[in-house]
């Protein structure tokens, strides 16, 4: 069976190859085209300081999009990312700038700023986890589970200021919550700290992707979900942590949004889980589950914001630019299809 | 050749080649179909049986080469086209929609309408009901397809392509997943199409089925045709030599062993059933270190449940299950797996691999505990246990990151094997580890099983081919409807004695079998 495959001309399986390895490394070739195109059409655009401006932004969508790669590799889908962006800002903001009002006992608690960020983790986690629960006790489909949580969320966040904005979170020593703008315009060595938390954020999801079993069971439980609970895989606990872990991510964005902007609205976050989901998808994430990488998923996050950047400075409108991310996700999966057909293909030859 | 004597050709294919990128599947072969007779077509897995039908049914095109059909020569287009030529096919894998029931299956794409728009859904109902009847199907055409098992969904296939008035009829593997009555009924229906001049290709890897129901048989081997012969003139071993060419196959049996210690100890272990009574009915049993218990019952015999069962998968069920002495009955999936209990699974390809891993990542899957430390794997531990693991099985991959459809299925087959071995397993249970794998990979697959019970690991080996049962196992526990009809030595096994047990379950059959 093998014998047959040998007779193969060696250049032609050399083309392959090198087609294959273009093809895997599309989306960073895409984005040093972008990066190549918008720095000879902006004067401006390979400055630092527009540099440092961009990976700003493009962290916000990166967090959201490693979360949401966990989630998809499952063969989920997390819709309620943006929501708990929002709900996060306003926990944050709301901790911060009115305090923890308690009527029974008459009080009012400001916590500690490192205790605030804490409390909005992990109420980023739980709604995750109140995800997890749904999908996996209940069985309720992701989307709509996570769906529900979009709306949930939201509210929520809405209902926390009854609409406002919770402006001017720069906190007061004598509370000891000072210091929250930090997190969105301070640096460390001269790098701001939203990309330090993306550095690390990203390391360490690629990490578990990688080289721990939770990371092989993710990509298990995706790939071929009944194989793995025969394989000992605790699927539904891996459910719990992805969805979780989305939750946190998303919580991540929203305190760093809210300290960019020293406040906190309400309505911070919406559409971001599509935008989360394409740069996943971009950076070559099936929604099918099973596939994706960290790596890719970051890179893919760049494109979508280096795109939406650099056409702001080139002055394009805002409605072309919609047309033009449009087409550059769905030529993005287009591409990616064609890649599998090749692989499998190549897997025919294998036989 | 014997063509004259065997009868008239119907459909020729003359020095059919078909290149797929980088392979060429089929080498310059030349392969006739006789009028009204089974045409058998046999070989490996990977000899090019599939490609060959696929290319006579018209999914495929052939790179180059001839289809003559009644002295005509045709070009195949597409799978409609075929079916206008009058050539049906009944695939592998089931092409069913389990979202609807099983005369729209039968009419799907070419529904029975008034004016081309509105579907005669009586008509329709009524026709299947006649087909049904015909293959004694025993169920309603307006049942829904999800809800039938798969031998049930096997005879609506059949329908399908008897619907469409095929007169040629390509059945690939269609005795998979029937049990033996249903496997009568097929033959029965066979029978009574030839009797009607259809022509049937029919494939399959149960030789001894080939040798009763063929009239001629092809042999492929490597994308070439070795020889045709007719069927009378031959016998199994003839056919397994010049399927595996010079490698002769001996016949494996086990030499019979003192065994020590139980492995495995099962008391009324019950599954019960919707709707009242039990799939897995009150089973007791005991599995030595060392022992390859043999599990033989026909489909629907609740032999996988029984594994399901053991493995912790069904949390409604009742019993006692002793691992090592140990009682784990009551514990989940992956604690099962490290106290030394693995399960081969049935289906390959939706139970036992992740597609979208490479081998080393399947091979590993179930036994990550082993290779962290900490939080962390160690790569370095991993790849070397997996490259001796691959050299142990002798399996065949261009490497242990390889894409895990790139391997045969006997390959694949391997990789399962090993990812159970991965968990140092002390009760081993395999659910049809040779099904669909070529008889060359079956030797191997044996080879293991023996390899392993010298080493002491209990085996529990369930599968429904009676000659395999009887060579490889110790002892031979019959079920028959979720219970136990029947514990054999293999002195005292024989194969009337199992199927007898086998079958003691049912009740009286409406249909006897023929002959």
């Amino acid at each position: 069976m093998s014998a047959t495959a040998a007779n193969t001309p060696q250049a032609a399986e050399k083309d392959l190859k090198i087609g294959m390895l273009l093809l895997k490394l599309r989306t960073f070739i895409a984005l040093i085209l972008v990066c190549a195109y918008f720095s000879f059409m902006a004067s401006n655009f390979l400055s630092m300081a527009n540099m440092v401006i961009m990976v700003k932004h493009v962290a916000i969508y990166a967090f959201l999009a490693i979360g949401m790669t966990f989630v998809i590799v499952t063969g989920g889908i997390d819709l309620s990312v943006g929501s708990i962006v929002g709900l996060a800002g306003m926990v944050a903001g709301g901790l911060l700038y009115k305090g923890l009002h308690l009527p029974m006992f008459g009080v009012t608690i400001y916590f500690h700023l490192p205790m605030v960020i804490l409390i909005t983790l992990i109420v980023g986690a739980l709604c995750g986890a109140v995800s997890g629960l749904l999908i996996t006790r209940l069985k309720v489909a992701p989307f709509i589970a996570t769906l529900g949580m979009l709306y949930i969320a939201r509210g929520a966040a809405l209902l926390l200021s009854d609409g406002k904005t919770f402006p001017n979170l720069v906190g007061n020593e004598a509370l000891g919550n000072a210091g929250f703008p930090w997190l969105g315009s301070g640096a460390i060595l001269g790098v701001p700290v939203s990309i330090w938390i993306l550095a690390v954020l990203g390391v360490f999801a690629a990490y578990v992707a990688k080289k721990t079993p939770l990371g092989r069971h993710i990509y298990s439980v995706g790939g071929n979900e009944r194989a793995a609970v025969l394989s000992g895989v605790r699927v539904n606990r891996i459910k719990m942590i992805v969805y979780m872990f989305s939750g946190l991510c998303s919580a991540i964005a929203g305190l760093v949004i809210a300290s960019q902007l020293e406040a906190a609205h309400p309505a911070t976050g919406e559409t971001f889980e599509l935008t989360a989901i394409a740069a996943a998808v971009l950076g070559g994430t099936s929604l099918a589950g099973g596939r994706g990488t960290i790596g890719g998923t970051i890179i893919g996050a760049f494109v979508i914001g280096v795109l939406g950047d650099g056409m702001v400075m080139m002055g394009v409108s805002s409605f072309w630019q919609m047309v033009v991310k449009g087409l550059v996700i769905v030529a993005a999966v287009v591409v990616d299809q064609f890649q599998r057909n090749l692989q499998s293909k190549a897997a025919l030859q294998g036989k | 050749m014997t063509e004259s004597k065997t009868g008239e050709v119907i459909l020729r294919a003359e020095r059919i080649t078909k290149i797929f990128p980088g392979t060429v599947a089929l080498s310059e072969v030349d392969f006739s179909v006789y009028r009204g007779k089974v045409n058998v077509l046999v070989g490996e897995n990977g000899a090019g049986k599939s490609t060959l039908t696929k290319i006579l049914a018209g999914v495929e095109t052939p790179t180059r080469g001839d289809l003559i059909l009644e002295g005509e020569k045709v070009r195949i287009r597409s799978c409609h086209d075929a079916e206008a030529r009058g050539i049906g096919m009944i695939h592998q894998e089931l092409n069913l929609f389990p979202n609807l029931n099983v005369a729209e299956n039968i009419f799907i794409a070419r529904e029975l309408t008034t004016g081309g728009v509105h579907i005669d859904y009586r008509e329709q109902v009524r026709r299947a009901a006649k087909l049904l009847e015909r293959l004694q199907a025993g169920f309603d055409p307006e049942a829904q397809v999800a809800d039938l098992r798969i031998g049930q969904q096997q005879i609506v296939e059949i329908a399908k392509a008897l619907a469409c008035d095929a007169r040629i009829l390509i059945m690939d593997e269609p005795t998979s997943a029937l049990s033996q009555d249903e496997v009568e009924v097929l033959f029965k229906v066979i029978e009574d199409l030839k009797a009607h001049g259809v022509s049937i290709i029919y494939i399959s890897h149960r030789l001894e089925e080939l040798v009763r129901i063929g009239d001629s048989i092809s042999v492929l081997r490597d994308g070439k045709m070795v020889e045709q012969a007719r069927m009378r003139d031959i016998d199994v071993p003839w056919i397994v030599s010049r399927m595996v060419g010079e490698t002769t196959h001996k016949e494996r049996s086990r030499e019979d062993r003192v065994l020590a210690g139980e492995a495995l100890r099962v008391e009324n272990l019950r599954l019960p059933r919707e709707g009242g009574g039990y799939t897995v009915d009150h089973i007791s049993f005991t599995l030595k270190k060392g022992e390859i218990l043999g599990v033989y019952g026909l489909m629907g015999a609740g032999r996988s449940e029984m594994f399901e069962c053991l493995m912790g998968l069904h949390k409604e069920a009742k019993g006692a299950v002793y691992l090592d002495g140990e009682d784990v009955f009551a514990s989940p999936v992956d604690a099962h797996i490290r106290k030394g209990m693995a399960l081969i699974p049935e289906d390959r390809q939706r139970e036992g691999l992740v597609q979208a891993l490479s081998v080393a990542d399947n091979m590993t899957l179930s036994s990550l505990w082993k290779f962290v430390k900490g939080f962390h794997l160690m790569g370095e531990k991993l790849k070397a246990a997996v490259t001796a693991m691959i050299k142990d099985l002798s399996l065949k991959t261009s490497g242990q990151n390889a894409p895990i459809g790139s391997l045969s299925g006997g390959n694949q087959q391997k990789v399962v094997i090993g990812k159970a071995l991965f968990t140092s397993p002390k009760a081993l249970l395999m659910d049809e580890p040779t099904r669909g794998i070529d008889v060359g990979a079956k030797g191997e697959v044996f080879d293991i099983m023996n390899h392993l019970a010298d080493q002491g690991i209990g085996i529990l080996f369930v599968t429904s081919e009676l000659k395999e049962i009887m060579a490889i196992s110790d002892r031979i526990m019959v079920m028959s409807k979720g219970r136990v009809t029947g514990m054999f030595d293999r002195k005292d096994a024989t194969e009337e004695a199992l199927v007898a047990a086998s079958a003691a379950g049912h009740k009286p059959v409406e249909h006897t079998s023929l002959q």
